[in-house]
């Protein structure tokens, strides 16, 4: 087997997947799923429990210990097979919350509170460092198997092969997880890669127990008897590390964050986890089975002192399979490739919604939300799943990579486990309060990085004297014995002080300490989950300027969804599309929830709170919180229907009636503006020509008076030329003259024409010329008379000290929207429903820059032309947006 | 102090202003142009002219506002006010003479009418060295 | 909230079904603890690995089994979302927190 091979079936695997992956979430893009959503696809999602620990792990675990390395998988087989305790609770908190990882768990129930949050992002961090070494570990040591069987070959050495698994995969991560920002939106691509692995692994570790039981050992009875015969027949059950170790994986199977992320963040409805509950551990038992024939075998056929560890590869080596040995070694690195981006992805998720996104809203204290914040959370997150893998790469070096895989992989259980009384507590215990939290899980996290984590360097951190005799001298204060209990395994003597530590922490701090409003509220929710939302009105009064709630919105999720999420608000409160919803409780609530989704819901609340200027939420707050629900369960679902209809209307003939008087005194004003637009400029020229008249005057001076008559002479031509259009336009008697045109060419056109417009100044714009390339049916030159004042208005009216007007094109179901928007001021929201009446000028301009018609007859220009336009609020500039048919119908 | 000679012009439109400019300037009057609404009271109040005149529609603050504004400082409040309009409604004519409108000129109007009309709100001529802010009763 | 006093047949059955869910991890528990009591294997030639094997894979593959049978029945459609569970309603099943 070629070294060169190996290396390029890897490659080849991994494009594989990656084609996998990037076809499903090209299908889930256009809204077909079907079977990708269903039970199956999840529980093999779940497999990611099994990583190359299982995969080469269990086999060396069951040659040393016995049968011991079955409660790895019957711990979770347990808490599964009872899901209607813990996990259906918890994945309906997590759909409910929109949780997107155990960290978002933990600090959305003590009321979404920051620290939490770091605390556990960071333990997270630490704690699965060991497990990402391990799989590094076993993929360099099944290189190195390979490698061996080759001599001569040139290779790299066990480092460096480390060092490329390691940026491979981080590389690989990061093209395949950081695509999408919303975590909450689910990585359906990934998860059916990851399912293609899990049955990679599967079959490869089943094809090598088949070939054991029956190539090697010559049926079940053979095996049988060879078992009883074999070493392991001494093995001996130990009772307290045999409990503690079920019970620790059963722990770890919700506590570990990549398996947080398959069970709760990726779960989408009731029956994947049904399916589940059994389906999951049938495929746990399918990966068991075969190891102790594998050991059994290996320990008889293998020379002494090779490492039980690689049996699964080794095996079919010796016996001169190439082919099986090669569908294993790409089981094994299915396991740990699959284990790799997950836990990576879910911990890149925690660090940048916990630590970066936190740390970069407290650095900026005042101000909206301007910035590109979703650039900001990708970058964050890449350099998370990058600083992941470095961490596990470091403790590979440091530990030297050669511990058995198993015992590695406990110390991270171990450490996960510490989030397991914060997390029970927290969803049934409603008096669990954040100082409980916290000091419960800084307890365990210490106890556990001293009794467990840093003895595993060897005597790297901690000096060999503390080990032996405790630090200070202090006996009872040994890493592996405190309080004297020699007696104990060292795992479970770091477990069980650990978690004692933990829980009396948590306990005592929780039952001393008072819970504040919001983690009232939160411990509400999450206890009594199944009872329903409490309250979504969390936001008591809305003060929020819709245009900064939107602008943060376009941020976070994107400009289109942003948009649509406030357009189909605005439906629901009665008002037009174009209208910003009003900030009421309701809508509060529902956008944080949905922000939530992106950036967590600690951020998503301090993001709101920030702009709606409320801080924290007081007592007062609270009061109206709980009246509000009380006075919704006294209303029928009906009665609330009816309200919402009334409301809907009411608010409906408010605003008929605002534009009716509105327009009232617009149609009274319209004759005195007329005379107003012709007397002004007729005033001038009769004025001059009075002046020339009189003769006698300097060459300077006539000159002069002349310009300015045929100044004014032009203005007033131009003024009846608008009127005119403006009423052939309205009485709908205009004749197009249709034809097929590119928009690119209209844009450009477009441009060129409005360059003569203020001239010095330098303006930049923004185009997308690819989303330009829109074929469309359509009158060319009305439609560039849109856009010529349009983009004219751009020029003049926008006041930024660089100016940019950018040009977005899109084309959307058989319609094409074009956004025309300046950076500069705006127009003041109070105007905003006025730009498109005649003789409406921004006040203060000055009156020789137009009649102020010409938004006017863009509008009937476009409503000729069977489309719309409108002023866009919330784009940090003036905006306006003009959707047309592709295509116009003929009459 | 011959305040009477000097008048305080506010017109937005810049040929209007720059034509009734040399129509005054020439016969006699200094013309101060002023092109917004906004801060015109405080500019009278500063200069004390001996007749402001004043366009209907202005920017930042209407014809009407600045009037108002004028009438309600002591300083400026006998100033007589020639109001040009180029609305040609009543209701105008109306706003303007309840706001304290001396004179009331509809657009266009022709030279000869504009200087005539300064020249009986001023006194020019006849009432030589008399500050029009003083005087209490400039109009005939 | 006040709960009914008698259910009917079929809201009954269901709740015992979630009853026997319930049960079910803690008989595994019991099931996966018990060999901790025996005597260990090799240790006086009474017992042998190969039945240790076949025990915890049978029971294992038993409690699968009784999980497949319960699944269907606790996830059907039918079942109250709990979200809309109101006071009256006869399956009303809310748990206590």
């Amino acid at each position: 087997m070629s070294f060169n091979l190996l290396v390029a079936s890897c490659l080849a695997y991994v494009i594989f997947l990656f084609a996998v992956a990037f076809l499903v979430e090209r299908r889930s893009g256009q809204g077909k799923l079907g079977w990708l959503r269903s039970p199956l696809v999840y529980t093999l999602s779940l497999s990611i429990y099994c990583t190359a620990w299982t995969f080469y792990g269990a086999v060396g675990y069951g040659a040393r210990s016995g049968l011991e390395f079955i409660t790895i998988y019957l711990g979770p087989t347990l808490v599964f097979i009872g899901w209607w305790w813990i996990l259906r609770k918890l994945v309906y908190i997590g759909r409910q919350q929109r949780l997107t990882s155990i960290a978002d768990l933990i600090s959305s129930r003590y009321g979404k509170s920051n620290s939490l949050g770091v605390l556990v992002t960071v333990i997270a961090i630490v704690a699965v460092t060991p497990y990402i070494a391990l799989q590094l570990q076993s993929v360099v040591l099944a290189f190195e198997v390979f490698a061996s069987a080759a001599p001569g070959e040139a290779r790299p050495a066990a480092g460096q092969t480390a060092i490329w698994v390691a940026a491979g995969l981080a590389l690989f991560t990061i093209l395949f997880g950081t695509r999408n920002l919303d975590a909450k939106e689910q990585h359906t691509g990934i998860v059916t890669a990851i399912a293609v692995e899990a049955v990679v692994k599967l079959v490869a570790l089943i094809a090598v127990g088949c070939f054991v039981v029956w190539g090697l050992a010559g049926g079940v009875s053979g095996i049988m008897a060879k078992i009883d015969a074999s070493s392991l027949h001494d093995w001996q059950l130990q009772p307290g590390r045999w409990t503690a170790i079920l019970f620790l994986a059963g722990a770890a199977v919700i506590c570990l964050p990549r398996m947080f992320q398959v069970i709760v963040v990726e779960n989408s409805d009731d029956r994947q986890l049904a399916r589940a509950s059994w389906a999951f551990p049938a495929y746990l038992l399918a990966m068991s089975l075969f190891i102790i024939p594998i050991a059994v075998m290996g320990i008889e056929r293998m020379p002494a002192g090779s490492n039980p560890d690689m049996f699964v590869l080794t095996l079919p080596l010796a016996e001169g399979q190439g082919g099986l040995a090669m569908l294993a070694f790409l089981g094994g690195f299915s396991s740990a490739t699959s284990m790799v981006i997950v836990e990576a992805i879910a911990l890149a998720t925690m660090v940048s919604n916990h630590i970066v996104i936190p740390t970069w809203l407290r650095l900026r204290r005042s101000g909206a939300i301007s910035e590109d914040v979703r650039s900001l959370v990708l970058t964050a997150r890449r350099l998370s799943i990058a600083l992941v893998l470095a961490l596990g790469l470091g403790y590979y070096r440091l530990s030297g990579g050669s511990g058995a895989l198993a015992e590695i992989g406990l110390i991270s259980f171990a450490g996960v486990a510490q989030f397991l009384p914060a997390m029970i507590g927290g969803i049934f215990w409603r008096g669990a309060t954040r100082t409980g939290a916290l000091l419960g899980l800084a307890t365990g996290f210490l106890l556990w990085a001293y009794c467990l984590f840093l003895p595993s360097f060897g005597d790297a951190i901690l000096p060999a004297s503390v080990l032996q005799a405790g630090p200070w001298g202090l006996g009872w204060l040994r890493p592996n014995a405190m309080f004297g209990t020699e007696v104990m395994d060292p795992l479970v003597h770091a477990l069980f002080w650990s978690l004692i530590g933990n829980t009396a922490a948590f306990c005592a701090a929780s039952i001393l300490s008072f819970p504040g409003p919001v983690e009232r509220l939160q411990s509400a929710a999450f206890v009594n989950v199944f009872d329903g939302p409490v309250g979504p009105q969390r936001w008591a009064r809305g003060e929020a300027e819709p245009e900064a709630l939107l602008m943060m919105t376009q941020r976070i999720m994107g400009e289109e969804e942003a948009q649509g999420l406030f357009e189909r608000a605005a439906r629901d409160q009665g008002k037009s599309e174009t209208m910003l919803p009003d900030p009421t409780p309701a809508f509060l609530a529902a956008l944080e929830e949905r922000l939530a989704g992106s950036i967590g819901a600690a951020t998503a609340h301090a993001m709101i709170s920030k702009l709606v200027g409320l801080d924290t939420v007081t007592v007062e707050d609270l009061m109206v919180v709980a009246r509000e629900s009380a006075q919704l369960m006294e209303h029928s679902a009906q009665l609330e229907e009816q309200r919402g209809e009334l409301a809907r209307t009411a608010t409906a003939l408010r605003e008929a009636n605002e534009k009716l008087t509105a327009l009232s005194v617009q149609k009274d004003a319209f004759l005195s503006q007329i005379s107003h637009e012709l007397r002004t400029p007729m005033t001038s020229i009769r004025a001059f020509s009075e002046i020339l008249a009189e003769g006698d005057l300097p060459v300077g001076t006539v000159a002069r008076s002349g310009g300015i008559i045929r100044d004014e002479a032009v203005r007033l031509t131009r003024l009846l030329d608008d009127l005119l259009d403006l009423s052939v336009l309205e009485s709908g008697k205009v004749q197009l003259s249709v034809s097929l045109v590119s928009m690119r060419d209209l844009i450009d056109r477009s441009i060129l024409a409005t360059e003569k417009v203020k001239p010095e100044r330098d303006i930049e714009f923004t185009r997308d010329q690819v989303a330009e390339s829109v074929w469309m049916r359509t009158d060319a030159d009305r439609l560039t008379q849109v856009f010529i004042n349009l983009i004219a208005n751009a020029r003049k009216y926008c006041d930024s000290s660089h100016p940019r007007i950018r040009i977005a094109v899109r084309v959307r179901a058989g319609r094409v929207r074009v956004d025309v928007a300046d950076n500069g001021k705006g127009i003041p929201k109070a105007l905003q429903s006025m730009v498109f009446e005649k003789f409406w000028r921004l006040p203060g301009e000055a009156r020789a820059s137009g009649a102020g018609l010409g938004l006017a007859i863009c509008r009937e220009i476009v409503t000729n032309l069977g489309g719309t336009i409108d002023y866009l609020p919330g784009q940090g500039g003036a905006a306006f947006r003009v959707v047309l048919p592709l295509r116009i119908e003929p009459g | 102090m011959e305040n009477s000679r000097k008048v305080l012009l506010v017109e937005d439109e810049p040929n209007i202003a720059e034509a009734i400019q040399f129509i005054l300037s020439r016969a006699g009057w200094e013309v101060i142009h002023h092109a917004e609404g906004r801060d015109a009271a405080q500019i009278a109040r500063r200069l004390q002219p001996g007749l402001v005149i004043l366009d209907h529609m202005l920017p930042g603050l209407s014809g009407i506002e600045v009037l108002t504004a004028l009438r309600a400082d002591p300083v400026t409040a006998d100033v007589p006010v020639l109001m040009l309009t180029a609305k040609g409604l009543p209701r105008d004519r109306e706003a303007a003479e309840r706001a304290g409108a001396t004179r009331f000129m509809t657009k266009p109007f022709s030279n000869a009418e504009i200087v005539a009309e300064v020249r009986s709100l001023t006194g020019a001529g006849d009432i030589a060295g008399r500050a029009g802010a003083e005087s209490g009763n400039v109009t005939p | 909230m006040r709960r009914p006093l008698f259910l009917g047949r079929i809201p009954y059955r269901r709740r015992r079904l979630r009853d026997a869910a319930r049960l079910l991890p803690v008989a595994g528990v019991f099931l996966m603890i018990l060999p901790i009591l025996w005597t260990p294997a090799g240790g006086d030639g009474n017992r042998l690995l190969s039945s240790d094997v076949i025990w915890f894979f049978v029971t294992w593959a038993l409690l699968i089994l009784a999980a497949a049978q319960l699944a269907p029945g606790l996830a059907s459609p039918d079942a109250p979302r709990p979200d809309a569970a109101r006071p009256g309603m006869l399956t009303g099943d809310e748990e206590e927190g």
